[in-house]
């Protein structure tokens, strides 16, 4: 029941400067920038947005405990809406990846095995 | 009911007996999958030939143990809405796991989190370190599983004398050293998958069945809960809004909870199970699912233990807040659902100490003896495996001795010093190592042994260990920082170590940081499943 994975691990340039080259390349830089122009600022985010949460829940006890109907409060309402965005945020960073970041990876992966071999 | 009785209408027998199937089916699958554990990528990695859905379903396994199950049910019945704060830390906890941390460790690491943290470093004092913080972590975790195995023993099996819940917890801690033992990471996992989908499954079937109590109308069911504990249920603040120390405490609690999950050895030993990088987010992605939904279904879990058994009942029960969801499951099926409850639970236990079980033992073989001791050369690699499981079994016996001494103490709780620990020790360098170039051998060094010295210190003199009757010692009195739960300062002081430790070194190894960001980024000789 193994899956195979492409290769690569054999024909690894073993000289530190060719790891620098393709660090410096513009491709690399690329990557990088799509990678973390994503991830850094939807942690920041993410981080917010639950700390807001976790400070009314701490602190704004009266607000929080308005009534919106019946028993739902907004609290309730407020921590529920933690779960949603967790799941936004997890489907939006898939289909980002997909689209922007593993192309992009796959693109130099190719070019450093292809020239080793 | 008294406590000799453990819960009325539970049938000792009945409980063990599907206990019992269940042990004996995942004994079963352990051993059919210890034929092809040979090598040490086999052992630790289980060959890293899980695909992304099986390895996020035995993530969830693995996180959703037994705090999450008997403890936020246990939580949100007696303390309202401040126990549901523990399921969204919980969760929203995974998106640092899945941006930051994920795929670019599966990329540079190969058994441990000790493999990427020295990646760029000088390998025996950094690998020394993430051991002794993988091994503190798992401690810690550890005490929280069977401390709340005792309890269990108690109510669901009636048996009250220390002496028998002793052996009861000394049983369960010989099975998870088997599957430790004979399955290695294989065994285990499929233990965790079986676990899992019996976890998820049953609370989703007690979720519709309170539901359906209430007319499927949420509003109902909080209305019943507000008629038996007090309409202070529903709104935040019921355990943290007492005092300004508490309010405190809580933002701590809440830190520690969202910044632990990433840090969590035997979370991140998970994610070199599968082939890829690609495998590891989709892994992270089933996980979110599951868990999330699961933490969904504990709401309704203990809104509804808290209006159809009630807080006083609860309380009156052996256990405690963890004996909120049987006594649910009681009160709605009878002995059978309990049984079944029962048995989950126990299994729960028993899966995730065999994955903190096989973490610990793996960063002890591979990071300690193989890379410290014998310098990176040992001579038989068979030699690595041997120690591992040696250690497992070291482990085991640390397990079972720590359950009896800790046993009754709320899991909740103890686990959320176990992420305060990992967010403490761990995080602030595996973020470093990842994304900063200037880092370095004693920044990891400083982060590491400061982020845990100074966490382990603050909860020595913490109110949780001494001076007040709910303390581990309540007769002793050195309680001399005020909050319960460290995060607050040991998570921040742990990032300034990290970065003071990195500047007044002049080590820097940018060639290193090439070859580990291009590695990262692009899973270029990323390790490979092994082929059987």
């Amino acid at each position: 029941m193994s899956t195979t994975e492409r290769t690569g691990a054999e024909h690894l340039p073993p000289d530190p400067a060719r790891w620098r080259e393709v660090q410096d390349s513009a491709d690399f830089a690329e990557l990088r920038r799509r990678l973390r122009r994503f991830v850094f600022p939807m942690t920041g985010l993410f981080l917010v947005w639950y700390l807001v949460y976790v400070l009314l829940a701490d602190y704004a006890h009266g607000f929080m405990s308005t009534r919106l109907f019946g028993n739902i409060n907004i609290a309730l309402v407020l921590g529920l809406l933690q779960f949603v965005s967790t799941f936004v945020i997890t489907m939006l960073y898939v289909r980002y990846a997909n689209r922007r970041i593993d192309p992009q990876a796959e693109k130099i992966r190719a070019q450093i095995e292809g020239a080793d071999k | 009911m008294t406590l000799a009785q453990g819960v009325a209408g539970s049938s000792p027998a009945l409980n063990i007996s599907i206990f019992a199937a269940f042990v004996l089916i995942t004994l079963v699958v352990v051993f059919r999958a210890s034929k092809n554990t040979r090598t040490a990528a086999d052992y630790y990695a289980a060959g890293r030939a899980f695909t992304g859905p099986q390895n996020g379903i035995a993530i969830s396994g693995d996180y959703l143990s037994a705090a999450s199950f008997l403890g936020i049910a246990g939580a949100i019945a007696l303390n309202g809405y401040d126990g549901f704060l523990y399921s969204i830390g919980f969760l929203v906890a995974w998106l640092v796991a899945l941006l930051l941390v994920a795929e670019l460790l599966r990329n540079t690491g190969k058994y441990t989190m000790g493999d990427v943290l020295a990646f760029r470093m000088r390998q025996r004092p950094v690998r020394a370190a993430a051991a002794v913080s993988t091994l503190a972590v798992s401690f810690f975790y550890l005490l929280a599983q069977m401390a709340g195995a005792g309890g269990l023993v108690a109510l669901l099996l009636g048996i009250t004398n220390p002496v028998g819940q002793g052996a009861v917890i000394a049983v369960v801690g010989l099975i998870m050293i088997v599957y430790v033992l004979v399955g290695g990471m294989k065994g285990t996992t499929w233990v965790q998958i079986i676990k899992a989908a019996l976890l998820i499954v049953g609370a989703a079937g007690i979720t519709v069945w309170v539901l359906a109590r209430f007319g499927f109308n949420l509003s109902a069911m909080l209305g019943g809960a507000v008629e038996k504990g007090g309409a202070a249920v529903l709104d935040p603040g019921k355990q943290y809004g007492k005092t300004g120390l508490t309010q405190l405490d809580f933002v701590s609690l809440a830190l520690a909870l969202v910044l632990g999950t990433a840090g969590l050895p035997h979370i991140l030993m998970r994610f070199y199970t599968v082939p890829t990088a690609k495998d590891a987010r989709r892994s992270v992605v089933w996980a979110i699912w599951l868990i999330g939904i699961f933490y969904l279904f504990t709401l309704v879990l203990g809104y509804g233990a808290g209006a159809i058994v009630g807080p006083e009942a609860i309380n009156a029960a052996p256990g405690k807040a963890n004996s909120a969801a049987p006594l649910l499951a009681s009160a709605l099926g009878g002995p059978v659902l309990l049984g079944f409850i029962a048995a989950v639970a126990f299994a729960t236990i028993l899966a995730v100490v065999a994955g903190l079980t096989i973490t610990a033992s793996a960063s002890f073989a591979h990071d300690v003896y193989a890379n410290v001791i014998k310098k990176g050369e040992v001579d038989d690699k068979d030699q690595e495996v041997r120690v591992a499981r040696i250690t497992a079994l070291v482990i085991g016996a640390v397990a079972i001795v720590g359950g009896i001494v800790a046993n009754g103490q709320n899991i909740a709780f103890l686990v959320a010093l176990a992420f305060a620990v990992a967010a403490s020790a761990n995080l602030p360098t595996i973020l470093y190592s990842l994304f900063w170039k200037r880092f370095n051998t004693s920044g990891a060094l400083w982060s590491i042994y400061g982020g845990l010295a100074v966490c382990v210190l603050l909860i020595v003199f913490s109110p949780a260990v001494s001076g007040n009757a709910t303390a581990m010692f309540p007769d002793a009195d050195f309680d001399l920082f005020p909050l319960a739960n460290p995060g607050i300062v040991s998570i921040p002081v742990s990032f300034v170590l990290g970065w003071l430790g990195t500047v007044l070194s002049k080590e820097r190894n940018d060639d290193k940081y090439a070859e580990m960001e291009v590695r990262a980024l692009t899973g270029v000789g990323a390790e490979k499943a092994v082929q059987h």
